[in-house]
């Protein structure tokens, strides 16, 4: 009787230890299923249109694997698609244009984002929740209305030519809008919410007696600036940067609405070669390029900052 | 602190706050501007409330916000629910096969260029209707699939936040006691990390409400979403309805957001205080 109730109970143990696993399993793999599904295989059909051929159907591409009347399982990858890619002044341009475009606003939002994170880190308690929150609630608003509003600010008879107007700054309309002028101010102001918050919480952890410690050995402010304050917060500099940058090279609102004709950016021109060529494989092999440029952006900060970190 | 340099930082709070708020601002002024000219301030007969007596005349715009607000409610539970499984998986069991992969996975979507994310998801749905006959076309379905795909990264990086600041002790006991793991995790850690995983639902909301570029590619003829009605108007100018639209979208927005933080500020407080309680009681 004794020996089957604990044959029982380490039968009933060894159920439940099968049920947990089985639990385990579930977590596991639902989201991970569906990232595979939605995320992981999208990409590997991208790589392959990158390599197909285009064709008037729906969808407008060739089957890159054919099985033959004669049964052979034919393979066949176009790289025309890429050396066409690389063979056009006009993507590379558009490339060049976007990594500079991105470089520039990233280091313009660090510029404004950096006293501001460290005035919200420095304000006292009470200030610090509210200009915090100040900071996160654009990021909450609809991306694409905070673009739109820089249209009525910037056109011909907008508050801002008004205003040079009357000043007499200048004696007629300047053409603010579809400007470069125009992306940078959208790309800042869009994507300065990115830069602070990362900003902001590497300031705040800083050990402030390190800055008195400095202040009474006689070192000055503006000193001790550069060599703590601006070193120790560097992994926010870093994040901040990233944050913005990334997004930034394949932006496609921005340029379209604030930007001319004129202004080239990849996002804009992946997106025109879809929707108005229709021509998936080129778009498809923008993206790869694009996708390639990005990791190898990543994975250099990486680098560079594991590199810091060893030293 | 020296003066010239807390009166830069000032200048820069001013300056930066000013140039976050200042077009938001005008663009809610101008919503009240009775003049077509947008910017052009017809003093004459404003301020008026014709354009949001417009909006609201317009069919349109009524069923592409019904839409979006569909997709975004459809998006925001799926996404939570996958998100916590996710963050769950990541945060607690430390190792399994492939975890490498899932956390790349589960973190790609965010810095991921929209315009890749639309056209890859796009590729897929086309790629699957020749296989397998699914999804049937492209509307407010894949719109949602693509939706629950980016917006689950941001709900991971919330509630794995928040799950690994859980007390495991908590979890253990009721494990000794005898709770099965299920009911471990709905009796003490959902409870634990429910204003997670509230603001991970209001974050994936709000993702899928804005979101323009990854809507486009997987949206079909019969299906256009909020943003893509805007967007569709603003691109030949600015238009004194998408001010009023833009100024109640704001308006609701801000109101959600103070409304979730007061609200974690009183679910942190009820929580230090029935802590305490039990502390007390205990001893």
């Amino acid at each position: 009787m004794n020996a089957a109730t604990e044959r029982l109970a380490v039968r009933l143990r060894g159920l439940g230890a099968a049920r947990s696993q089985f639990g385990r399993a579930c977590v596991i793999l639902v989201p991970y299923l569906w990232l595979a599904v939605f995320f992981l295989v999208p990409f590997l059909i991208v790589l392959k249109i990158a390599f197909a051929n285009i064709q008037l159907s729906m969808p407008p591409v060739e089957p890159v694997v054919t099985w033959t009347a004669d049964k052979v399982l034919q393979l066949r990858l176009h790289f025309s698609n890429f050396s066409f890619v690389f063979g056009d002044d006009l993507y590379i341009a558009a490339f060049l244009n976007s990594l500079k475009v991105a470089g520039i606003s990233t280091v313009l939002a660090l510029l404004l984002g950096y006293p501001m994170a460290y005035g919200i880190a420095r304000a006292p308690g009470a200030w610090r929740n509210v200009l915090f929150l100040l900071v996160v609630l654009p990021f909450f608003t609809s991306f694409l209305l905070r673009v739109y509003a820089w249209l009525g600010l910037l056109g011909r008879s907008g508050p801002i030519n008004d205003l040079l107007l009357a000043l007499g700054i200048v004696h007629e309309p300047l053409q603010l809008l579809q400007t470069d002028f125009a992306v940078y101010l959208g790309m800042v102001y869009s994507y300065l919410p990115f830069m602070v918050l990362p900003l902001y919480s590497a300031i705040e952890k800083l050990d402030l007696t390190l800055l008195e410690a400095a202040a009474d050995l006689g070192c000055r402010p503006t000193k001790a600036f550069f060599t703590i304050t601006l070193p120790l917060t560097k992994e926010g500099i870093f994040a901040g940067c990233l944050l913005v940058f990334i997004p930034a090279v394949g932006e496609y609102v921005i340029p379209a609405l604030l930007g001319g004709p004129d202004t080239l950016m990849i996002g804009r021109v992946v997106w025109d070669e879809f929707f108005g060529n229709r021509d998936w494989p080129v778009a498809s092999a923008l993206a790869i390029v694009l996708l390639a440029i990005l990791t190898g952006f990543v994975l250099l900060l990486q680098r560079v900052q594991s590199r810091e970190e060893e030293a | 602190m020296p003066g010239r340099r807390s009166l830069f930082v000032l200048m820069a709070l001013a300056f930066g706050f000013a140039f976050l708020y200042l077009p938001i601002l005008a663009m809610i002024v101008y919503s009240f501007n009775a003049s077509r000219l947008v910017t052009v301030w017809d003093s004459a007969n404003s301020p008026t409330l014709m354009w949001y007596a417009e909006l609201f005349r317009n069919a349109p715009v009524l069923d592409s916000a019904r839409l979006s607000f569909r997709i975004a409610t459809v998006n925001a539970t799926g996404a939570v629910i996958l998100g916590t499984l996710a963050a769950f998986a990541l945060e607690r069991y430390r190792r399994f096969r492939g975890r490498a992969l899932f956390g790349l996975l589960t973190t790609a979507p965010m810095v991921l260029p929209e315009v890749i994310t639309g056209l890859s998801l796009l590729l897929l749905f086309v790629a699957l209707e020749q296989a397998i006959g699914w999804p049937g076309g492209r509307g407010a379905t894949t719109i949602t699939i693509a939706h629950i795909t980016f917006s689950m990264a941001y709900v991971i990086v919330v509630i794995q936040a928040r799950l690994a600041t859980v007390d495991r002790s908590l979890e253990e006991a009721a494990m000794d006691l005898g709770a099965r793991p299920w009911k471990v995790f709905f009796v003490i850690t959902l409870p634990l990390i429910m204003p997670a995983i509230a603001s991970g639902w209001v974050l994936a909301f709000i993702l899928s409400w804005d979101d323009l570029v990854i809507t486009s590619f997987v949206s079909g003829p019969s299906s256009t979403t909020l943003p893509q009605l805007v967007f569709s108007k603003v691109r030949l100018g600015v238009s004194p309805d998408i001010n009023a639209l833009a100024t109640i979208l704001v308006l609701i927005v801000t109101a959600c957001v103070v409304a979730a933080g007061v609200y974690m500020v009183r679910l942190e407080k009820r929580r230090a205080r029935d802590a305490q309680t039990a502390f007390d009681a205990a001893t």
